[in-house]
């Protein structure tokens, strides 16, 4: 098998913005849709590509944009046999109609923007939708026949109990994915919520409810593989597993991030101006970095500290981490408790 | 020159009385500066007495007026710096009160006019700023009358601002203040009341001649230091530096001998001729001892050398600084510095940091005390640090001040409140007025170095003043308090305190604390202990969480960066034991409350 390489395609619109996020999106560019899909298509035709293992599309909101368009895009990226193809979608607008047109155009798996099983909670995290539709978007994607899907989670919105956020999780359990992210709230420079801290999570609230989302989780077969990431075995995310294995990958669409032989770049910001770029034929390129081998090295433990299979014995002092690592005397890996200071032991990463 | 013809006075004036303004007027009814060459405070030559409105350094200057050669001896206007004050006053023959006609004499005023009388000094009082709406001259003239027995009649009435009667002012200062006496033919007797370092002409000192003469050609001897030195120029201030011949009996001027640093012609200091001179010095002198104590750590350690340097350039122009090399586990190496009282202490700190660009963390100010052992040793201790184990202790006696206070009566309640908690006894309350009252206090010395002189000006809209003197030292029930961070001790939070105040103090402490230090990998408890005795104790709970959530594509090289900036972070931090805690903790729980 060769070497795994991933795309990553960028949908840059949504309905309405969450007030936690940050990422590159809009809500007042949707008359851009068509052009933007046709710029992708091209910019993708005339990278030349290799067949790749993984494709991942992302926003944004992918199920905003017409299926069928989107499909077309998706199709044009030459894949392996057996390749992993996810599109993240929001419940609302997931209907059996739309999970048969990507069925048909090779996704093998859904991503569902959950967030929380709770009216209130996802009310203060200002989604849309109502926990009837998550429910509803799970039987389209099963009605279809995509064989996978996760469900992302996010704890420590405001107003959130411990008994809201063990709803969210049984509730999430019971629909039978074979795959869950669970994201603490995360306040970011910018956002709308950086604004209000009366808003903000609690550490110790979080970390309890990191716990008690590990033990019913662990508890239905889904095994934690990386901090914020569990699955049933052989379902882990190949197209993230890229990520955090310093694998290539190639980031398609607006302020899209890529990353080839040691050095990552990120494309033009605007979807408009990585129209315009496409258009004339130029590189869509904002700015990188070339990592040398030392950051590279370090890169690669940061991230490989996150993950289950933790990191050669030699890379960390173990007898300063007493409860937070394990070691069988080759690789070091990180204790639940070590997980939720992640950051502290990558400190000490050496 | 002719002694009758001489006139030597001091002004004495509260802060913002307007000594600086009347100075400024004087010298330009007298010609003394043209006015285009005026600027305002003439004589405050230091950014920071300009600044603060008062007078650090003692200066003098000669000016004429109607055929009399004034000397205006300007004196520091601090209680600090008392000591500087009276050899002030004993180079003049009257001193010149003013007191602000809208606020009526504050306590330092009142107690400088005693230093006055005893001196049997003339007092020439005169209510400044008749020219404030609220001037009420009449009522401050009779409160002095009341206080100091001046005749309500006799007091002048100016405006230093206006410069209105200003030249009555200054015929006045000829007719009542008595000529100098003294014996041009006698040996040498001159008194250096002020010494300054000029970096290009060395020390400069002030000073008056007694008896004798003093010329730049004969040989002298600094009687007190035993050192004989060779003069090099005598001069007088007119303001500008004027050489002179000689300075006979009476007169005030400056003397510069080669000298390296002011210890070595301090205030006090008789001059005298090295052959034939005066078999006697004059009295008075004394070496004003530091009262006040603090650690001064630079907050770069690599400042230190600099510090050590900086504080050696004070000293050349401030015999009463004193310091010797500290180090501490929390805040590394430093000075423990010894001054005359809180303000000398905050003025050397905030030069330390403006004229030789030090940031300083400086720890709670503390007083010296008298350790008496067990082995019946005797330990003077001014480090809350060095403090022995409690059961090698016999007893321990703190500074005494003896206090008073002038506040309008309305007053009187909340400051009796304040003293109480301070651990004062009141020696006695008269009233000065029927407005205005002094209250008499005996107070330790470690009560009225932590904020008491802020806390007074709160709690009277800052109308009360506050004057003191040491008053011998008390036998009191006093502990060491320690703080402890996760079991070891953190040196730089220790305190001295009377026992009935330990356990607020160890409380506040630890709460203190826990809101400041950050959160770590482990519990931390913080404990307040006296001996092994923990008194207090809280708990910064461990960190649980320290993770970013996603680590996608988009977020790799921002996590790494964050990560980097952590790494800086932790740098920085100064580690008792295990515990880190950002060097602004330190700061912060040093500074007072509010």
């Amino acid at each position: 098998m060769s070497e795994p390489f991933g795309v990553y395609l960028h949908i840059p619109f949504c309905a309405a913005r969450c007030g936690y996020c940050a990422f590159a999106t809009w809500t007042d560019r949707h008359h851009l849709q068509a052009q933007y899909l046709d710029a992708l298509q091209r910019d993708i035709l005339r990278s030349a590509l290799p067949p790749v293992t993984s494709v991942f599309v992302g926003g944004g909101t992918p199920t905003l944009v017409d299926a069928a368009a989107l499909i077309e895009v998706v199709r044009a990226i030459p894949t392996t046999d057996g390749a992993e193809v996810t599109i993240e979608c929001n419940p609302d607008d997931v209907t059996l109609e739309m999970m048969h047109i990507y069925r048909a155009g090779g996704v093998n798996r859904v991503s569902l923007g959950v967030q929380s099983m709770v009216g209130h909670v996802l009310q203060s995290l200002e989604r849309t939708h109502v926990p009837s539709n998550v429910v509803r978007a799970v039987t389209a994607i099963k009605q279809a026949g995509i064989p996978t899907f996760n469900l992302d989670l996010i704890y420590g919105g405001a107003g959130e109990s411990l008994a809201d956020w063990r709803t969210t999780l049984e509730q999430a359990i019971d629909l039978g994915p074979s795959h869950i992210s669970a994201y603490a709230l995360t306040i970011e420079a910018g956002t709308p919520l950086a604004a209000k801290p009366e808003l903000h999570p609690d550490d110790d609230d979080l970390a309890d409810k990191y716990e008690l989302a590990d033990d019913l989780l662990a508890a239905v077969g889904l095994v934690n593989y990386e901090v914020s990431n569990w699955a049933v075995p052989g379902h882990e995310c190949r197209h993230n597993m890229l990520y955090w294995q310093q694998g290539d990958y190639r980031g398609f669409g607006s302020a899209a991030h890529s990353h080839a032989h040691g050095r990552r770049f990120w494309n033009l910001r605007t979807p408009e101006r990585y129209i315009e770029a496409v258009d004339a034929g130029e590189s869509t390129e904002a700015a990188g970095e070339d990592l040398d081998a030392e950051t590279r090295r370090m890169e690669g433990l940061q991230l490989a500290l996150r993950m289950s299979d933790g990191v050669p014995v030699e890379a960390l002092p173990i007898d300063e981490l007493e409860g937070l690592v394990v070691t069988d005397g080759v690789r070091v890996r990180l204790t639940r408790t070590g997980r939720l200071l992640a950051n502290e032991v990558s400190l000490r990463l050496r | 020159m002719d002694l009758a013809r001489i006139r030597n006075f001091s002004i004495i004036a509260h802060i913002d009385h307007g000594k600086s303004t009347l100075s400024d007027r004087i010298l330009e009814l007298t010609n003394a500066v043209e006015k285009r060459d005026m600027r305002s405070q003439y004589l405050d030559t230091m950014d920071l007495e300009r600044e603060r409105g008062i007078t650090i350094k003692a200066q003098n200057v000669r000016v004429d007026w109607k055929g009399f050669t004034l000397h205006l001896i300007d004196t520091p206007g601090h209680v600090d710096f008392g000591y500087e004050v009276s050899r002030s006053l004993a180079a003049c023959e009257g001193v010149v009160l003013v007191v602000d006609a809208a606020q009526g004499i504050e306590a330092q005023t009142l107690a400088n006019c005693y230093l006055a009388l005893e001196h049997n000094l003339e007092i020439v009082a005169a209510l400044n700023k008749i020219d404030l709406p609220a001037a009420d001259p009449d009522r401050y003239a009779q409160e002095i009358e009341t206080v100091l027995g001046i005749p309500a009649a006799d007091i002048l009435r100016i405006s230093a601002k206006t410069g209105d009667g200003v030249d009555g002012l200054l015929d006045a200062i000829c007719e009542r203040i008595p000529a100098p006496k003294g014996d041009p033919d006698a040996p040498l007797q001159a008194l250096i009341f002020d010494s300054q370092y000029d970096q290009y002409r060395g020390v400069v000192s002030s000073v008056r001649v007694m008896n004798g003469r003093l010329n730049s050609k004969s040989k002298l001897l600094f009687m007190q230091a035993g050192t004989p030195q060779d003069p090099i120029e005598v001069g007088v201030r007119r303001p500008v530096p004027t050489p002179v011949d000689e300075l006979g009996p009476g007169e005030v001027g400056y003397l510069i001998a080669g000298i390296k640093e002011v210890a070595q012609a301090r205030s006090g200091e008789t001059v005298t001729t090295f052959h034939g001179g005066s078999s006697e010095a004059l009295h008075g002198y004394s070496d004003p001892k530091p009262m006040v104590f603090c650690g001064l750590f630079p907050i770069d350690g690599d400042d230190f050398e600099l510090m050590r340097e900086s504080l050696e350039k004070l000293k050349l122009n401030d015999a009463s600084i004193t310091y010797a090399p500290e180090s501490s586990g929390a805040l590394g190496f430093g000075f423990r510095c010894g001054f005359l009282g809180l303000l000398h202490m905050e003025i050397v700190k905030e030069r330390l940091e403006r004229e030789f660009n030090l940031a300083l963390i400086a720890t709670a100010p503390s007083v010296e005390y008298r350790v008496h052992r067990t082995n019946g040793v005797v330990e003077l201790c001014d480090n809350p640090a060095d403090l022995p184990q409690p059961q090698s202790i016999d007893y321990i006696e703190e500074p005494y001040f003896r206090v008073s206070i002038i506040t309008p009566k309305e007053y009187t309640g909340t400051l009796m409140d304040l003293c109480q908690t301070r651990r004062g006894d009141m020696t006695k309350l008269e009233y000065l007025s029927p407005e205005r009252v002094e209250l008499h206090y005996l107070l330790p010395l470690a009560e009225v170095v932590v904020d008491f002189f802020d806390q007074m000006k709160s709690r009277t809209q800052g109308y009360a003043s506050l004057d003191y003197e040491l008053n011998g030292y008390q036998r009191s029930n006093l502990v060491k308090v320690d703080l402890l961070l996760n079991g070891i001790p953190a040196d730089a939070f220790s305190t001295i305190v009377h026992r009935d105040k330990a356990f607020a103090y160890g409380n506040r402490m630890c709460e203190k604390l826990k809101e400041l230090i950050p959160r770590q990998m482990f519990d931390v408890p913080i404990q307040a202990a006296i001996g092994g005795k923990v008194i207090a104790r809280e708990t910064v709970k461990a960190k649980r969480k320290d993770v970013l959530a996603k680590c996608y594509g988009g977020d790799i090289t921002r996590k790494r960066k964050l990560l980097e900036k952590q790494k800086e972070g932790k740098k920085k931090m100064k580690s008792i034991g295990r515990v880190e805690i950002p060097g602004d903790v330190f700061i912060s729980a040093l500074k007072l409350d509010d």
